[in-house]
């Protein structure tokens, strides 16, 4: 597979849901708030990446698809990308960069905590999305570093439904579907523990031992 | 020196103010029926109703904004699902029962209740607890026009407003995200109050659907969830109601509701304020600006306690 024909146009269509907003502001057609459409939406993007990011894994693997690897940095920038953009529009628009009512925001309205929590987790994911700090930190530590990423979407998920009044419907979805990307990567765990274990002893019989008496 | 002429008229015979204007009134919607009959029901204008003192002079939020950015989760829960869903509404028959601790329990049909009083024009701030707000033209009559048919009595201390479920119009009401029907309270002394309107209009207009037709609620020195649409039973009790909003989360709303900057939702500030079509906030003003008319309701109450 040819990357170079499938990146180019995969990084114009990650951009869409961002000009589609744009073009909203500009042609009036985002409501009667279009403030609140912008940064909810920007926000449901970065979550929407989060998820698309988290399914490269479990589609590399069963569709055998190997190239789908190499796509999944774009696509987890573009998580950052969009989370930074819905980080500005509540510091600008929400806020107009009132630093001490941000302040006090963050340390009382704990959906504002733990979307911060999240945004702060994602900075050392995306400072270290390159071969550089592969090379520095190694693979291994490298790795473990981007383990965080299950914590963010679970963090992300606790953002919106905190953030919800009433009505749990779309934020319990998107619960869902973390739900199961995250669950495989524990059913794999599972089944790699117990290879593992096979492997290394004999199996164990299993149940009592019983005698049988054969008639002869 | 000044030689008063006795009047040549007695005062018998002055036809009193009030039935004067009903009168008026009557040539008016006597027109405005002929004319009515004439034309598509839905052209029937209701306005433009009679300017009120109580109006405020702001910039009123364009009738796209106001008809469609609601709040009514019978008709769904995103803000643009009442104006796509609430053309289904059935409006009439439509009747309003008032019943509780009342000495003339009643029930009106519509036509009775919008000849109950001559329609004013209340132009009014609604703040939404969400942090939004917007200023609405309201067509409408006092609270207390309609409480004095039924004539409270001394035991009666609050009121209960209990708002219309249909399941088969009202794609919401499966779902279970709030307990329905909807219901609003408000104390007796507070529905009393001259502010508090029964709106049947806005913009000089019948109430679109998705606003709460055919009547409803507007407590403008309260959050809008307080104003419940679209009411079909109103009782008068000794207890404080419980709302549907204090029965899904008791720790973020209370009883009184009332604007307050200083009292934060568990989950936001209420220290400020988008008006729809603006791009600054603006500072949220304690009882939403109509301090001075209904502060006096509140003297020695904690509003931090009573929220």
């Amino acid at each position: 597979m040819n990357l170079a024909l499938i990146k180019p146009p995969l990084f114009i269509v990650c951009l869409a849901p961002l000009a589609w907003y744009a073009w909203g502001v500009q042609a009036d057609t985002l409501g009667a708030n279009p403030i609140e459409a912008v940064t909810r939406g920007l926000g449901t993007w970065a979550l929407n990446f989060l998820l698309i990011t988290l399914t490269v894994t479990p589609l590399r693997k069963y569709s055998g698809w190997a190239w789908l690897g190499r796509l999944r940095r774009m696509l987890g920038l573009f998580v950052f990308f969009y989370a930074t953009l819905h980080l500005s529009t509540y510091l600008w628009f929400d806020q107009f960069f009132d630093w001490p009512a941000i302040a006090k925001d963050i340390l009382k309205r704990p959906f504002i905590t733990v979307g911060m929590i999240s945004f702060a987790l994602l900075v050392p994911l995306a400072a270290t999305s390159n071969a550089f700090a592969i090379r520095k930190l190694g693979g291994r530590r490298w790795q473990e570093l981007h383990r965080s990423v299950y914590l963010i979407a679970l963090l992300a998920v606790l953002h919106y439904s905190w953030m919800v009044k009433a009505d749990l419907s779309k934020p319990l979805i998107y619960a869902a579907v973390v739900g199961v990307l995250l669950g495989l990567r524990v059913w794999w765990r599972v089944q790699e523990r117990n290879r593992q274990l096979a492997g290394a002893y004999l199996p164990k019989p299993r149940g009592r031992i019983i005698s049988i008496a054969v008639k002869k | 020196m000044l030689i008063r002429r006795p009047d040549d008229i007695a005062p018998s015979d002055i036809t009193p103010r009030a039935l004067f204007d009903r009168r008026r009134e009557f040539l008016r919607l006597s027109a405005g029926a002929a004319l009515a009959g004439m034309l598509p029901a839905a052209q029937a204008k209701l306005g433009p109703g009679r300017a009120s003192v109580l109006s405020s002079t702001e910039t009123q939020t364009p009738l796209k904004h106001v008809t469609g950015y609601n709040n009514y989760y019978e008709f769904g829960t995103d803000k643009e699902d009442p104006a796509r869903t609430a053309h289904a509404l059935r409006v009439r028959p439509w009747t309003l029962s008032i019943e509780g601790l009342v000495k003339q329990p009643k029930t009106l049909g519509i036509e009775d209740i919008l000849k109950l009083a001559p329609l004013e024009e209340r132009i009014y701030r609604l703040r939404c607890v969400e942090g939004w707000s917007m200023v609405i033209p309201w067509l409408g009559f006092p609270v207390a026009s309609l409480l004095k048919q039924v004539e409270p009595l001394g035991s009666a201390k609050y009121v209960e407003f209990i708002t219309a479920v249909q399941p088969e119009t009202m794609p919401g009401v499966g779902s279970r995200v709030l307990d329905w029907p909807y219901i609003e309270g408000l104390r007796l002394d507070e529905a009393m109050h001259p502010l508090a309107i029964i709106a049947v209009g806005l913009y000089g207009d019948v109430l679109p659907n998705q606003n709460g037709a055919p009547l409803r609620l507007v407590v403008p020195w309260k959050y809008g969830f307080k104003s419940g649409k679209s009411i079909v039973r109103i009782r008068l009790t000794d207890s404080e109601p419980r709302t549907s909003w204090m029965k899904s989360a008791p720790r973020e709303y209370g009883f009184y509701s009332n604007v307050n900057p200083e009292v934060d939702h568990p989950r936001w500030s209420q220290a400020t304020e988008r008006r729809i079509g603006e791009f600054s906030k603006r500072t949220t003003l304690m009882f939403n600006g109509y301090g001075e008319q209904v502060g006096q309701l509140y003297t020695g109450m904690d509003l931090r306690k009573q929220f």
